[in-house]
């Protein structure tokens, strides 16, 4: 216990000297929490649209005001010709085009329908296929105003008709915010605890102080807490200094309790610095340790649902989310600030995460035994 | 009394295809300084991290102090100190942080045993507050002593500690080991500088796993007495070639300015060979004949073993 004392001393006055770390840990959280969820918004404004009126009947007009006025386009063309329109497309400058061919009012007066023609630039998909949809839902407003401006009085309903009344729960104002804060914080706790151990482990290794830490008495757990203790309580400062910035900055405050959050937060960390521990033991030298952690964390947060929901993963890669520890955390952290889930009702997330600390560590442990001959 | 044992010791690597340690048997007597003498790779550090318990010998027994290096590991990292080849103390902490860190880790204190490092730790203490990695070579090589030397050890084991120190802090180096073996440490160092195998009690000659020679300096040098001269000419490249041609000329080295050469017949060696140079046609000959230092015997026990 004496010589655990002052393995920690030890570490910590390294810690706090090492203004990489220091940095890392104090200024990354800040960075991260504020930057990437101000800047990756998932919702779409801003989509290009090319008008190719050859109409230029006031229901053209009207059309082309009502989507202009939505807020979600915006209409760098307006002109005559289709081929030039697809000549701006070519050119990157705009999304969509909207069509409107000749004679459109009077074909939608006289023959009670018109044609619209609605073409998308789908290098960028997504911007391909929600600036369709919401052009094609606005549209469709368009369509019923007009329908109730000429039935002008509708005794009764003569077609019965579907409307479909949508409400958002938990995140009422559909809220980016509220998703990403949360899942930033996860992966910012894995950052801090598989990463930053494994590099400072492999540190020693390549310094060459584990040789002199190794010829004297003190054994081989209490070198492993002395590293993983340090690390525990840094994560553990780092998910603070996380939910204080989701507060302060964003207004975010968990629904569930903040005692939750923590119990999964210590739990997390021990199966982290297991991963932290593992890598560290066939890493020889920080490059190598950093390059792998490169990859995981490609795979962290890639098939973590950081970005993307993992219910809309194929089959194969929701099997695979299963063995990547962050995407319970990320879950169960987006479940306690969104939804206030309790404790009980994430016990499974709890139980795996209880069961990926006894698998690193375990793996950890008998990885290095194997290879300490 | 042998304080370390060493017996057919074997080390190989690769899944056995480089061979660093072939049968490797010696002792070291009871408060003597032991100088493990051989160039790069010739298994200097294996047989280091084998007796300080850092690796597993394939074969072979060894004991420190009496005590088994493979079953009473832990015995032994109480009572050796190391100091590895490689600057191995942390180099964000300070001279006194890392000197208190070494020896709380040995359950002692840096006053208990202050008097052990005293007259090499004056030497740094005005820089104690600074980081170890700021230090100069030198006062590095002091500290990683101090910090080898902290838990009062019965062995002390210094792999190359004078590789890349220049020469006053090495015979400075030389001078503190002397003050250490009169307290009765027992002293095992390993070098690749010949000249420093002067200042140990005995050496072993070590080369590719194997020891080729192990004695005192003097013993060493006299059972190779050899017909040894020094040569020299103008054309230095043609006398070269020259004297690797006849039978009667043992051995022809370059030794710095000269060329080193024994002779199969002892007698009458200096005429023999201004005769030879002569009749080759070489001018300014010169033939001396020297007493070999140890590097001629390494090099002569060099050429034998391969």
């Amino acid at each position: 216990m004496n010589n655990l004392f002052f393995l920690l001393q030890k570490e910590f006055r390294q810690i706090f000297r090492n203004p990489t770390i220091l940095r890392m840990i104090l200024l990354m959280p800040i960075i991260q929490l504020i930057v990437i969820p101000l800047a990756a918004d998932y919702e779409i404004k801003q989509i290009s649209i090319s008008v190719v009126d050859q109409d230029h009947s006031p229901y053209a007009r009207k059309l082309v005001q009502k989507l202009t006025a939505s807020g979600y386009f915006q209409l760098v063309e307006y002109t005559q010709s289709y081929a030039q329109a697809t000549q701006t497309v070519g050119d990157g400058k705009t999304d969509l085009i909207l069509t409107i061919p000749p004679h459109f009012e009077r074909d939608l007066i006289k023959l009670n329908k018109g044609q619209l023609y609605l073409a998308a630039d789908a290098v960028n998909g997504v911007r391909a296929g929600l600036g369709t949809a919401y052009a094609s839902q606005m549209i469709g407003d368009f369509n019923r105003e007009i329908r109730e401006e000429w039935m002008l009085l509708p005794k009764f309903n003569e077609i019965p008709q579907i409307e479909i009344t949508s409400a958002n729960w938990f995140n009422q104002h559909f809220d980016y915010h509220l998703f990403m804060v949360p899942g930033i914080m996860a992966i910012l706790v894995t950052m801090v605890g598989a990463f930053l151990t494994a590099l400072n482990i492999v540190a020693e290794k390549e310094v060459g102080t584990i040789e002199q830490i190794n010829v004297t008495p003190l054994k081989k757990h209490e070198f492993i807490l002395g590293k993983l203790i340090p690390f525990w309580v840094l994560g553990m400062v780092s998910i603070t200094l996380g939910m204080l910035i989701a507060f302060v900055v964003f207004s975010i405050l968990p629904v569930g309790s903040y005692l939750t959050v923590y119990v999964f937060s210590a739990v997390y960390l021990l199966g982290v610095l297991g991963i932290g521990l593992l890598i560290s033991t066939f890493a020889d030298t920080q490059q190598q340790a950093t390059l792998f952690a490169f990859f995981c964390m490609m795979v962290f947060i890639l098939l973590g649902g950081l970005y993307t929901p993992i219910e809309s993963m194929p089959d194969w890669a929701q099997w695979l989310t299963k063995a990547n520890p962050p995407a319970y955390f990320i879950k169960v952290i987006r479940a306690v600030y969104i939804k206030g889930s309790t404790f009980t009702d994430l016990l499974p997330d709890f139980f795996a995460m209880v069961g990926f600390a006894i698998l690193f560590n375990g793996l950890a442990v008998l990885n290095y035994r194997k290879r300490s001959t | 009394m042998a304080t370390v044992h060493v017996e057919n010791i074997k080390k190989t690597y690769d899944k056995g295809s480089v061979l660093a340690l072939d049968n490797v048997s010696f002792d070291v007597k009871s408060g003597e300084l032991f100088g493990l003498i051989g160039p790069d790779g010739a298994g200097k550090t294996s047989l280091f991290r084998i007796l300080t318990t850092l690796l597993l010998p394939d074969g072979g027994h060894a004991q420190v102090a009496g005590l088994d290096v493979v079953n009473d590991l832990w015995k032994i990292r109480r009572i050796v100190g190391y100091m590895p080849g490689k600057f191995s103390l942390y180099q964000d902490l300070s001279i006194e942080e890392n000197l208190q860190f070494f020896a709380t880790v040995f359950n002692t204190t840096v006053e208990k045993n202050y008097h052990l490092i005293e007259d090499i730790y004056v030497q740094i203490e005005p820089f104690k507050k600074r980081l170890a990695g700021k230090l100069s070579g030198g006062m590095k090589q002091k500290l990683a002593l101090c910090c080898a030397l902290i838990h009062e050890p019965k062995v002390l084991f210094l792999d190359e500690p004078t590789t890349g120190v220049d020469p006053v802090s090495r015979k400075e180096f030389w001078d503190m080991l002397d003050r250490l073996k009169t307290r009765g440490i027992t002293i095992v160092v390993s070098t690749p500088y010949m000249d420093e195998a002067s200042r140990c009690d005995r050496i072993a000659l070590i080369q590719k796993g194997k020891i080729l020679e192990l004695d005192t300096l003097t013993k060493i040098i006299g059972r190779h007495a050899q017909n040894l001269y020094a040569v020299n000419a103008d054309n230095r490249y043609q006398l070269m070639h020259d004297l690797r041609k006849p039978a009667e000329i043992e051995s022809s080295f370059a030794f710095g300015e000269e060329q080193h050469v024994t002779l199969r017949t002892p007698e009458n060696g200096e005429n023999y060979l201004i005769d030879y140079l002569t009749q080759t046609g070489h001018s300014d000959i010169t033939v001396r004949k020297i007493d070999p230092t140890i590097e001629d015997v390494f090099i002569k026990l060099m050429l034998e073993n391969q």
